[in-house]
């Protein structure tokens, strides 16, 4: 039997396969709404994908991560590679409207280039730093066949950890002034980090700041890759080429210790959690609110009646049957 | 899970005006929608590229510097050879300074609709969801 709407999703699919821009973009939108024939498309674009290598960007807000990806991108490219480009930033909780902005800083000519491909995202009240789809749109970009994905992430500082799933090298973006570095520090920024980059290298304490994160990192477990800090000063396009550098030995290492395996599995089960999550929690939830019995579960826990691990087996069983 | 109306806020051309433009931004973004702002300086070409790989469905254009008649026409050009359709499914809106007999003009080129100073953001967000020229995904 055939279904138009599906076959609309399938026509993106063989449109972004051949290349097409427009069908690939279009193809991202139906899968962050959850379009008819979004599953199928995915399918298909997972079964597709090339094997780029990814790589995240994080770091509190205004430490110059989107003028980095922005350099990064232009030192990808020097050194011949085609590159998409997910940013992402927060959705408004109270209007669920966003202004995406990280397209400001792309200022180095890439928005004509054929071998860039830039999208913005936002988090549509997903926590963690990253949209929800974040693996799917990763997994279209990898199946039209990008050599390499860069992730800016929101920046929340604190939360940042969702990067680390879904990225083979993490960059931890830091600079100086900013405070609250410190203060990321000790949240377990240190702990997610491949590379260390401390931006705005041109502003009193950028000395400071390194010698900071070099001694914490010190305090490591010795062992294994040993993240490096570069200096960089992204507006003046200073210190990229070292940042790339070691981007791309971290993605060496990863392949020639068989680590790459290994983080592909962790993406891997990153995206199986959001799926198992979306066809259990949402299915449930779902039927609940259709059928009032979510109401009366809420009611009851309002009110103290019950509690909620006992409701939610009550709920999980009422689905069930 | 319903789809969100995207919308692109271009500066096109040297025009360093940009409270309009941000102004615009914030009552898309009030009104639940997501846009993506591209900052000042941007070419006809970089727009139409930026419209394209963001797929938005409105394309809102802010210009005072005068420039209009021949940046605007030139972003829908670029636009219909980006996306490789000669029909336009994207609502093209332009505001800022725009003189009233340069209108006819622009919308013979494909704009749908010019908004001049003190038109209200109400005025501007009814208008976009009411005219959107495609179903949101
Ligand atoms: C503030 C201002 C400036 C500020 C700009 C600050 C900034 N960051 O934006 C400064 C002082 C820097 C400035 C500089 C100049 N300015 Co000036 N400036 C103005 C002024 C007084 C107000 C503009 C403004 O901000 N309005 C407030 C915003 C909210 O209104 P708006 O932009 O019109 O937007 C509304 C609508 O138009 C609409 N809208 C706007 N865009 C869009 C887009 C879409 C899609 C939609 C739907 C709606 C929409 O919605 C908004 C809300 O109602 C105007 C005069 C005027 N009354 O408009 C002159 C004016 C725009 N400037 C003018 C000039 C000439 C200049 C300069 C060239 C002066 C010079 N010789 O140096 C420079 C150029 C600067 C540059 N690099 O481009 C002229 C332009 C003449 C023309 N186009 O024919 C004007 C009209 C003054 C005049 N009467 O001569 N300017
Ligand atoms: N002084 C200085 N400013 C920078 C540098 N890199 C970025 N910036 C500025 O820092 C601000 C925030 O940059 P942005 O890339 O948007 O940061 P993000 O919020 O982390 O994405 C912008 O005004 C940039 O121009 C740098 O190396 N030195
Ligand atoms: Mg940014």
């Amino acid at each position: 039997m055939t279904n138009l709407k599906t076959d609309a999703a399938y026509e993106l699919f063989e449109g972004l396969i051949r290349g097409s821009r427009p069908h690939l973009s279009r193809a991202i939108s139906y899968v962050e709404n959850g379009a008819p024939g979004a599953a199928e498309l995915l399918s298909h674009a997972y079964k597709a994908r090339k094997g780029a290598m990814l790589t995240g960007v994080t770091g509190s807000p205004g430490v110059g991560k989107s003028t980095l990806v922005d350099g990064i991108v232009s030192e990808l490219r020097k050194a011949g590679h085609t590159v998409g480009v997910i940013a992402v930033d927060p959705s408004s909780p109270f209007t669920g409207g966003a202004i995406l902005g990280d397209r400001v800083r792309m200022r180095q000519g890439h928005s004509l280039d054929q071998g860039v491909f830039f999208r913005s995202l936002a988090t549509r009240g997903h926590l963690g730093g990253l949209s929800r789809h974040t693996g799917d749109v990763v997994a279209l970009l990898d199946a039209f066949g990008f050599d390499h994905i860069v992730i800016e992430t929101v920046g929340a500082g604190q939360s940042e950890v969702d990067i680390m799933r879904y990225a083979h090298t993490v960059v931890v973006a830091l600079a100086p002034g900013l405070g609250d570095d410190m203060q990321a520090i000790k949240a377990g920024i240190l702990e997610i980090g491949d590379v260390f980059c401390v931006n705005k290298a041109d502003l009193p304490g950028a000395e400071r700041t390194r010698r900071d994160i070099e001694m914490m990192l010190a305090m490591r477990e010795p062992g294994g890759w040993t993240p490096p800090v570069v200096s960089s000063v992204a507006v003046a396009g200073k210190g990229l080429e070292g940042l790339v550098g070691e981007v791309l030995r971290h993605q060496t290492y990863l392949v020639s210790s068989g680590l790459l395996r290994e983080r592909n599995r962790g993406s891997s089960t990153a995206v199986l959690e959001e799926y198992l999550h979306l066809l259990t929690v949402g299915k449930v939830m779902e039927s609940a609110s259709r059928d009032g019995s979510l109401d009366a579960a809420l009611d009851d826990l309002v009110e103290g009646k019950s509690g909620p691990m006992e409701m939610a087996e009550r709920l999980l069983r009422r689905y069930r049957e | 899970m319903s789809g969100k109306i995207r919308v692109l806020v271009g500066k096109p051309g040297l025009d360093g005006h940009d409270r309009g433009a941000k102004v615009i931004a914030r009552a898309y973004r009030d009104a639940g929608m997501e846009v993506i702002y591209t900052g000042l300086h941007r070419t006809p070409e970089e727009l139409a590229r930026m419209a394209v790989e963001e797929d938005v469905d409105v394309v809102a254009l802010s210009i005072l510097s005068g420039a209009h008649g021949t940046l605007i026409p030139r972003f829908v050009d670029c636009f219909r050879k980006e996306k490789g359709t000669a029909q336009l499914d994207v609502l093209v809106l332009a505001g800022g300074i725009i003189p009233e007999e340069d209108i006819p003009a622009l919308k013979a080129a494909g704009v749908d609709e010019v908004f001049g100073p003190g038109t209200s953001t109400q005025v501007i967000v009814d208008f976009t969801r009411s005219h959107l020229k495609r179903p949101v995904a």
